[in-house]
């Protein structure tokens, strides 16, 4: 869902830039304040095994890829914010050393794959948490669900700024974004639900810090 | 020295680094609905190249240039966060204590 320079028009690159450098600046400053010391490697290695994830593609029918995003799975190990921030160092990364999505594009991809995606990730994560009284059920599910969603509505407002931009039609892209994406979200789901079963049954106490 | 477990999460995403060859070569979601709609065409050429399509240039062989480049972006991205998180943890501690280090500031040395 990386979008590369040549899709977007000034007036959606300048937005989605001001609106990402604000809500970052915003991200840095939450961090600031909560982060603990026993989240730095933590940090770490979900940034790391999110960008190996990625270069992962797995192949979706009809002759299409889809590869993880991650924001919903930092956004659960770690909390929304601190997840927007793994994420667009991840995003930052690929964008100026591997060529994986527009310079002036970074803005619109931090909006839809770092901000949009950890904080419906996380709250459709929350919700559904909630609703199953906090057992290992529920978050499983949660996350997968959370994760689902995150690519679904990520992948809308990449359609939304692809309409704004005038590149194609919204009525056309739209669909075919969302519709795309409602099956490479179910690998989200999987990959998400996998990993966080798995700190579940070796490092449970990761999941009690407090989330940023 | 003691392998913690962020030592072996570190281990576990090289090792999806190592996979990296075996992913999917097909277009991703957005591709596939800009070949589709007829918009691919638009995408810009980026102004440079580094390491470009995840592929250590100068490498023939297409796995090796792909698992260096995984390799090469995995360890870097871990060593960006995790110095950013410790600078960040470092402000934060610095703002809690602030008003204690005023106080215990030595007096000025006035003669």
């Amino acid at each position: 869902m990386h979008i590369p320079d040549g899709f977007l028009n000034i007036a959606t690159v300048a937005t989605t830039a001001a609106v990402s450098t604000g809500v970052v600046s915003y991200a840095v400053r939450t961090a600031n304040k909560k982060l603990d010391e026993k989240q730095i490697p933590l940090f770490g290695v979900t940034a790391a095994f999110i960008f190996a994830a990625q270069m992962l593609n797995f192949p979706v029918f009809g002759g299409t890829s889809g590869h993880l995003v991650g924001a919903t799975l930092a956004a659960i190990l770690l909390g929304p914010w601190a997840a927007v921030l793994i994420m667009t160092c991840v995003l930052a990364v690929q964008c100026l050393v591997f060529q994986d999505g527009g310079l002036l594009a970074l803005g619109a991809n931090v909006l839809n794959m770092s901000i949009i995606a950890s904080f419906v990730g996380y709250y459709l994560y929350q919700g559904i948490a909630y609703l199953g009284g906090g057992d290992r059920k529920g978050k499983l599910v949660g996350s997968f669900v959370g994760a689902w969603g995150a690519v679904f509505v990520a992948s809308a407002a990449c359609a939304v700024e692809l309409g704004v931009s005038g590149t194609s039609p919204l009525s056309l892209a739209l669909p075919a974004m969302a519709g795309w994406h409602a099956l490479i979200g179910i690998g989200e789901g999987l990959i998400t639900t996998t990993v966080l079963s798995l700190v579940l049954a070796t490092r449970k106490d990761l999941l009690q810090l407090q989330k940023i | 020295m003691k392998l913690k477990w962020w030592h072996i999460a570190l281990i576990v995403s090289l090792l999806v680094a190592l996979l990296s060859p075996l992913a999917s070569g097909s277009p991703d979601g957005l591709e596939k609905v800009g070949e589709d709609k007829g918009f691919i065409e638009e995408a810009a050429e980026p102004p440079y190249e580094l390491i470009a399509d995840y592929l250590f240039p100068s490498v023939e062989n297409e796995a090796a240039a792909t698992i260096l480049a995984g390799i090469i972006g995995t360890v870097a991205i871990f060593g960006l966060t995790y110095c950013a998180a410790r600078l960040l943890r470092g402000r934060a501690k610095n703002n809690r204590s602030r008003g204690l280090v005023k106080k215990i500031n030595p007096p000025s040395q006035t003669d």
